[in-house]
Order: C-alpha cells, then sequence, then structure tokens
C-alpha cells in the first residue's frame, strides 16, 4: 500500500456560529492527485487553507507525513516549506523582481545557498518557459505569467505537497491552459502530491486520481475520478456535473 | 543719518549669526526626524500586532502627542519634567527629545495606515512560502507600504521644520530667536531692520520648506496615476 501523505479526520470550522466544514474524513496517497469539486461557497477554499495553516479549525485532526500537526503558528510556519499553496489571485510581490520572488522562501526560510538556489530558480523558470523575465517585476507579467512564476516560486522549495486553489479562475481564458499544462506536467513527471481545487471540469477529469465532492461544508462523494465523472452517486454531485458545461 | 534697512543683515556678523541660528532649527528638525521617523517605524509596526493592550498603550500615545499642542508639550517638558523628576537637558536637547517623540507619534499613525493597507493576499502568499512574522514585514509588508509613506512623511517634515519657530520660546538660540536679538540690537539705527530680518527669516523656511512640500505633491500624484493605471 502507498504511504499516506496527509489524513484528515473529523474535522470541523466554524467562522463565528457559521459551521462551514462537517466532519471532514480523507487521505491523500503519496503522489496522488486529488481534486476538490463542489459548487461555489461550499468550502473548498476554507478546507485546503486549513491544510496549510491558513485557517484555524476548532476540531479534528491533519497528520502530515505521519505526523500529527499541533497547530501553533510556528509549527505551521515550519511544514509550509513543505506543503507548498498557489491562489486564484495573482499574488507576486509587487516589490520584488521574478527572481527575488521565487529566491526569496530559498535563501530566506531555507537559508540555502544563493548562488544554488539561484540556479534551481533558472531551471525553474526555463521550464515554465519564463527565463527571459527573471528580471522583469510582477506589473510587466501578464496574468498568466504571473501565475506560472507563482508555481515556481512554491516550488522553488521543493515541497512534498501541493494545494492549489482555482488557480486559473481569474485568468483569461487563452491564459488558462499554459497554467493547466504546468499543473498537469507537475503530476505526470515529477509525481507531485497535491489537491486541486478547480472549476475545469475536463482538466479535473483529466489529472485526478481521486475527487472529493464538497458540498455545505459535507464531503457528499470520495471516489476515484473515472467512477465520479462516468456515475456519481449522489444526485448533488449529478446536479453539479450537469450545471457545469463540459 | 538715514540707514538702508537691508544693511542691518550685514552689520558686523550678523549674517554670520543668522545663518548659525538656521544650523541650530535645521540640525534639531534633521536629528527628531531622522530618529522620530525610526521610532515611529518600530511604533507603526508595534500598532499593527493583535496584542490588544499594546495597541492600547500605543494609541494613547498617540493621541496624547496629537492632541496636545507642540507649544505646551515644549513647556510641559521644559518646565514641569525638571522640577517634578529632576530631568535636566540643555533647551536645544530638550526640544529634540520632544520633536522626536511627536514625530515618533505621527509616524506610527502614516506607517500603521500603510501596513494596513497592504492587500491581505500578499500576507497570505508571504506565509505560504514559510516567511516568520519578522521576514513578512521586512521583506514585503515594510517595502510595499514605502511608496505610501513617502508623500506623508515628507509632508510631516514640512511641518516639523514649520514648528520650529515655537522654540525661541523655550530660549534655544535657533534662527527666529536670533533674528529677535539682532532686530532688538538694531532698533535705532535700522528701524525698517525688522522687516528686512524676518524677510530673511522667511526666505530661509521657504527655500527648505517649498521643495519639499512641492515632491510630496508629485510623489502622491505619481502614485494615484499608477494606482488608477
Ligand atoms: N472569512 C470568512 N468569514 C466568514 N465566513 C466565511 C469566510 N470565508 C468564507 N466564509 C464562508 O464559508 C463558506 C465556504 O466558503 P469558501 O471556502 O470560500 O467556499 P468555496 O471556496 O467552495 O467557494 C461560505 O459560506 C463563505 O461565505
Ligand atoms: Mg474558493
Amino acid at each position: 500500500m502507498a504511504d499516506k501523505v496527509l489524513e484528515v479526520a473529523h474535522l470541523e470550522k466554524f467562522y463565528g456560529k457559521k459551521h462551514v466544514l462537517h466532519d471532514i474524513n480523507f487521505s491523500v496517497d503519496q503522489g496522488e492527485v486529488v481534486t476538490l469539486l463542489g459548487p461555489s461557497g461550499s468550502g473548498k477554499s476554507t478546507l485546503i487553507r486549513c491544510l496549510n495553516g491558513l485557517e484555524t479549525y476548532q476540531k479534528g485532526t491533519i497528520t502530515f507525513e505521519g505526523q500529527k500537526i499541533v497547530p501553533t503558528e510556528k509549527n505551521w510556519q515550519q511544514l509550509r516549506q513543505k506543503i507548498g499553496m498557489v491562489f486564484q489571485s495573482y499574488d507576486l510581490f509587487p516589490n520584488l523582481t521574478v527572481m527575488d520572488n521565487i529566491l526569496l522562501g530559498p535563501t530566506k526560510v531555507q537559508k540555502q545557498d544563493k548562488q544554488a538556489a539561484r540556479q534551481e530558480a533558472e531551471r525553474l523558470l526555463a521550464s515554465v518557459e519564463l527565463s527571459d523575465y527573471a528580471n522583469a517585476y510582477p506589473r510587466e507579467l501578464s496574468g498568466g505569467q504571473a501565475q506560472r512564476v507563482a508555481i515556481v516560486r512554491a516550488l522553488a522549495l521543493h515541497p512534498d505537497f501541493m494545494l492549489f486553489d482555482e488557480v486559473t479562475a481569474s485568468l483569461d481564458p487563452e491564459m488558462v491552459r499554459g497554467v493547466l499544462n504546468i499543473i498537469e506536467g507537475l503530476a505526470d513527471q515529477d509525481n507531485m502530491t497535491m489537491i486541486v481545487v478547480t472549476h475545469e471540469m475536463n482538466f479535473a477529469k483529466q489529472i485526478a486520481d481521486r475527487v472529493l465532492f464538497l458540498q455545505d461544508g459535507e464531503i457528499l462523494e470520495q471516489t476515484s475520478s473515472k467512477q465520479f465523472f462516468s456515475n456519481p452517486q449522489t444526485s448533488r454531485a449529478k446536479e453539479f456535473l450537469d450545471s457545469m458545461d463540459f | 543719518m538715514a540707514h538702508s534697512g537691508i544693511s542691518v543683515l550685514f552689520e558686523g556678523t550678523n549674517f554670520m549669526r543668522l545663518l548659525g541660528g538656521l544650523w541650530v532649527t535645521v540640525k534639531i528638525a534633521a536629528v527628531a526626524l531622522i530618529f522620530g521617523i525610526i521610532l515611529g517605524i518600530i511604533l507603526g509596526v508595534l500598532r499593527t500586532f493583535k496584542n490588544r493592550p499594546l495597541r492600547v498603550v500605543l494609541r494613547l500615545y498617540l493621541e496624547f502627542f496629537r492632541v496636545v499642542p507642540t507649544v505646551v508639550l515644549l513647556f510641559l517638558f521644559y518646565y514641569i519634567l525638571p522640577r517634578q523628576m529632576n530631568f535636566n537637558l540643555p533647551a536645544d536637547q530638550l526640544a529634540t527629545l520632544v520633536f522626536v517623540l511627536w514625530v515618533g507619534a505621527e509616524m506610527s499613525d502614516i506607517v500603521r495606515g500603510a501596513l494596513i493597507s497592504v492587500p491581505r493576499h500578499q500576507i497570505e502568499s508571504g506565509k505560504a512560502i514559510g516567511l516568520n512574522r519578522f521576514q513578512l514585514y521586512r521583506y514585503v509588508l515594510i517595502p510595499q507600504s514605502l511608496t505610501l509613506e513617502i508623500p506623508a512623511t515628507i509632508n510631516l517634515a514640512t511641518r516639523v521644520i514649520k514648528t520650529t519657530s515655537i522654540l525661541l520660546l523655550i530660549s534655544v538660540m535657533d534662527v527666529i530667536n536670533i533674528g529677535q536679538q539682532i532686530i532688538e540690537a538694531n532698533n535705532h539705527t535700522y528701524p525698517t531692520g525688522v522687516f528686512w530680518v524676518y524677510g530673511l527669516i522667511f526666505l530661509f523656511y521657504f527655500l527648505i520648506d517649498y521643495p519639499l512640500s512641492w515632491w510630496a505633491k508629485r510623489l502622491e500624484k505619481r502614485r494615484l496615476e499608477k494606482a488608477n493605471g
């Protein structure tokens, strides 16, 4: 059996009195790609943000690489080097060049050797076809380019696990493909373990080993991608798939 | 004998004395600004922390220095502190201290305002690459807040320089105090000297403050142009 990278057990999350995650249970194996699907407001972002400590949770446990996480800010700080995350907004640091955006984590957080980190950053930039932009500032990039740099910035820390939250949702349609290709490459060539939130159903269908379907903060289905897309078990999931135009 | 008033400026060492006074003024303003800005950055950063007692104390500090007129602060420190607390400083150093504390208070508000207007996404993406709180401020928040802070800081600097004109009230030998002495000493020989002395002082202040406020306006205009595309 494959190693479990992540295990979530009985996770509960409230915003004030509002109960947004109900008894969440799932695990992710080494090298597995899980897509998190569900209507808007179902709690996908909240769940994925709990997994790298950007949101607190009130009950339940998260176990990462066999260690039960004690959710203090200090522990999360360490863990975030292993659990990378890319967001919907293009959130590069506007005060730094593309290269410095990428180097910040490796050199300041991980104290890697500058020269080696730079070489690695150049290699990663080349892999997303942005070598020419190393010295550009984020404002000079298109949304798609910025998002590719944001992915590189997360990968530069050599995470074991990646979280993607609707990373193409605010891109112009012609930019989407380039970003999705990078994520596909990560899954296929690098065998990266990841959770992907997306509303690109064709992409989800192609990349996912497994699907978690979330509705109103509950996991309603948790099945193989094949099963979910060909034969969803709940009527909610059927409605959801029908509503998505693909 | 008819004397042209302007000659009063060049009588004896008058001009050099006025320049000396100007130097005292500029020195106090400069030192107050340098240390006040450093203090203000530290306090401004602290005011963005969640710690409630800390925030309340710093808020009270700001309000105190903002509500009490600078003249009153000066008198308070000059007349009351030495007696009550046995705390003695020469007038110019005391004035510098009061100005540092005042600038620090005003600056803390500028810094805090700029820091909290950096978008939340920036904080989250900084955290997501493992930055700790210090690194987040050092590499992400403070650099991004600077462009917002600079115009307001320059405006504060012009206010500080203007406010140095009250230093004569605690007998600091600044440019106005010296000017006053020259006017009094030459009252008989140069009855119109007062216009020339104050005219020159006006020119000094104008030459220092006008470029600063012009610069602040230009930076602010540029920033708004950039922000609005
Ligand atoms: N900071 C917040 N405070 C209060 N409620 C929130 C907050 N963020 C999200 N919510 C609520 O939590 C629920 C789940 O939101 P979210 O995780 O963003 O859903 P999704 O990503 O699936 O669209 C929604 O009802 C949303 O309104
Ligand atoms: Mg979301």
